[in-house]
């Protein structure tokens, strides 16, 4: 009796085993060929000097020329300041207006949520499009006349190595929302009614309610999306790459924008293998970090 | 909606202070939308050198000469959107079979080395861009020699590990009674997949179909490193070529601009439920 069931089972396992893995085939494949063979093959190029009819092996000269170039830590700096000034602010924004929006009927919020997402879903090149012209140095432009109408000069924004950081991050400001706003609502839709009441019974304040039950509650969302948005931030290159190319006198070379250059504009294939292992370094550390000091006490 | 304190003493507060979230809200909304709503206005202008006019928030005509210069600009104009439109719709249905499939397993299935496998995988998500993009470019271009092809644009996006953690997610909630009493009954695997699993995993389906589609005619990095002709390339490398070549044709870019942008906007008004339930899924579990 005890040895058929055992046979049936393994039989039964066996049988999963064989279709499982026919199930994953393809993305395995995939898989090993577009991710997991161009990451081992990263490690193998940074120890060389690329050519395309074989290239020659120089240890770690791509890391030492990476650590001991200017440009590579003003990237990194730069880097590290649009991040953050983006992400914490970007979170706190979507925090705000998700509170604001709870207290109203579920078609309001449709609306809102709808309207918010919508920069989301237009593409990245066109975004970019648009804001070079409204980022226009001249005094028709129309961030000019915003500011002019407040009494300010006209600004050489993307043009003026002051300026041209904050202006890619003021157009983060007001485009990339949408998204932690919805996840937001849906962590806030989830905290339980009780509480609240229970709260107010003890004669709670809004405010109150707001720093001893919202805020404790959304910590694993917040800390997901400060997680996600950094290592996004830390990538970032489009936006630069299409509206600055980096400049002006490299105030916004990010280090996507210079593994980019250094890639496929200067074909220092080595270098930009070395310099890629860095920030993935760089990501993983800082990830590391705000899982362990601010996910002290979130369970998963 | 106990957050807030609704037990007002008269309506009238409790209206001033609703109206009052209600114009916050709709301001930053206007801040939102303004970029979108210049891109469409603007495109209806005449395709003059921007020197000689000046940006109006308020549409003065309407004509659609700055799309025809769009349009002129290159004989493969397009194609642009037809490249961009092929790629996408492969790349979807792909990932919608690929990642359905290998979600099923790795959530329902009982095989060997499957935690190791989903963990190696979650991990790879880790991993920022710019580390696999210089050697899945010599592989994709030096070692395949496809550069210029669609093989290129759709291959390294075919089912990603996204998709397939996004699948796993829903999968886990599907009770596995029903699985076990078929599988007695005697079904085997590709059927119970094709009969219960595919049913039951509609919606994941479409809103993983949406999510994989706008990201494919989005995508500008890929297409522009592994495209070199104009007839091969997509809307947005398009669209950024026309950028490069015209760069004081103010209304014909927000035409080109508007033309990369508008079947998204209408994607996602027709869908939009799929959508806005997308960016959840996969992010709050619990």
């Amino acid at each position: 009796m005890n040895q058929t069931l055992t046979k049936k089972r393994r039989l039964k396992l066996e049988s999963d085993s064989g279709w499982g893995y026919a199930f994953i085939a393809v993305a395995l494949i995939a898989f090993c060929l577009f991710t997991a063979y161009p990451v081992i093959n990263a490690f193998i190029i940074s120890l060389q000097e690329y050519r395309p009819l074989g290239s020659t092996y120089v240890g770690l000269e791509n890391f030492q020329n990476s650590f001991t170039d200017s440009l590579f830590w003003k990237a990194v700096k730069n880097t590290v300041v649009y991040t953050l000034l983006t992400v914490p602010i970007n979170i706190l924004i979507s925090f705000l207006i998700a509170i604001l929006i709870i207290p109203f009927k579920k078609r309001t919020q449709t609306v809102f949520k709808a309207i918010y997402y919508l920069p989301a879903v237009a593409s990245g090149v066109a975004m970019a499009v648009v804001w070079l012209w409204i980022f226009d140095p001249l005094k028709s432009g129309i961030a000019n006349q915003i500011v002019m109408f407040f009494g300010l000069d006209n600004q050489n924004w993307l043009g003026s190595s002051v300026t041209a950081m904050f202006s890619l991050v003021l157009m983060s400001w007001l485009s990339s929302h949408g998204t932690a706003i919805i996840i937001y609502l849906a962590a806030l839709l989830g905290i339980d009614n009780s509480y609240y009441e229970a709260a107010e019974i003890d004669g709670a304040t809004f405010l109150q309610k707001l720093w001893f039950i919202v805020i404790p509650f959304l910590k694993p969302t917040t800390l997901f999306l400060l997680v996600t948005g950094m290592i996004g931030s830390f990538q970032v290159f489009q936006n630069a790459y299409l509206m600055t190319g980096g400049g002006p006198d490299h105030a916004t070379t990010m280090v996507g924008l210079l593994i980019f250059n250094n890639a496929f504009t200067y074909f220092e294939f080595g270098e930009a293998a070395a310099q890629s292992l860095v920030l993935a370094a760089i990501i993983a550390f800082i990830s590391f970090i705000q899982f362990k000091f601010l996910g002290k006490d979130i369970e998963y | 909606m106990a957050l807030y304190n609704n037990n007002f003493k008269s309506r009238w507060a409790l209206f001033v202070r609703n109206g009052l979230i209600i114009t916050f809200l709709v301001l930053f909304a206007l801040a939102t939308i303004f970029p979108i709503y210049f891109m469409i206005i603007s495109s209806f202008g005449d395709p003059v050198e921007a020197g000689a006019m000046s940006y109006s928030i308020i549409p003065n005509k309407i004509s659609f000469e700055s799309y025809k210069f769009f349009f002129d600009f290159s004989p493969y104009s397009w194609n642009w959107l037809l490249n961009s439109l092929i790629v996408a719709i492969v790349i979807t249905i792909t990932n919608v079979l690929f990642a359905t499939l290998a979600g099923y397993a790795f959530a329902k299935m009982k095989f060997k080395g499957k935690n190791i496998l989903f963990a190696i995988l979650l991990g790879s998500m880790m991993i920022p861009g710019q580390v696999t993009q210089v050697p899945l470019y010599i592989l994709v271009v030096n070692v395949f020699g496809l550069q210029n092809t669609y093989e290129a644009l759709i291959m390294p996006s075919i089912v990603t590990v996204y998709n397939i953690f996004l699948v796993k997610q829903f999968m886990s909630s599907i009770p596995g009674e029903i699985l076990e009493a078929a599988k007695i009954e005697g079904c085997s695997q590709p059927k119970i997949f094709w009969h219960i699993i595919a049913p039951l995993s509609k919606t994941v389906m479409a809103v993983l179909a949406i999510l994989t589609f706008m990201a494919a005619w989005n995508d500008f990095f890929w297409p522009f490193l592994v495209t070199n002709t104009m007839d091969m390339q997509t809307i947005q490398v398009g669209l950024k070529n026309f950028r490069f070549a015209n760069t004081t044709y103010f209304a014909p870019m927000m035409a080109g601009a508007t033309i990369s942008a508008v079947p998204m906007f209408v994607l996602f008004f027709s869908l939009q439920k799929y959508f806005l339930e997308g960016v959840t899924v996969g992010a709050v579990k619990g």
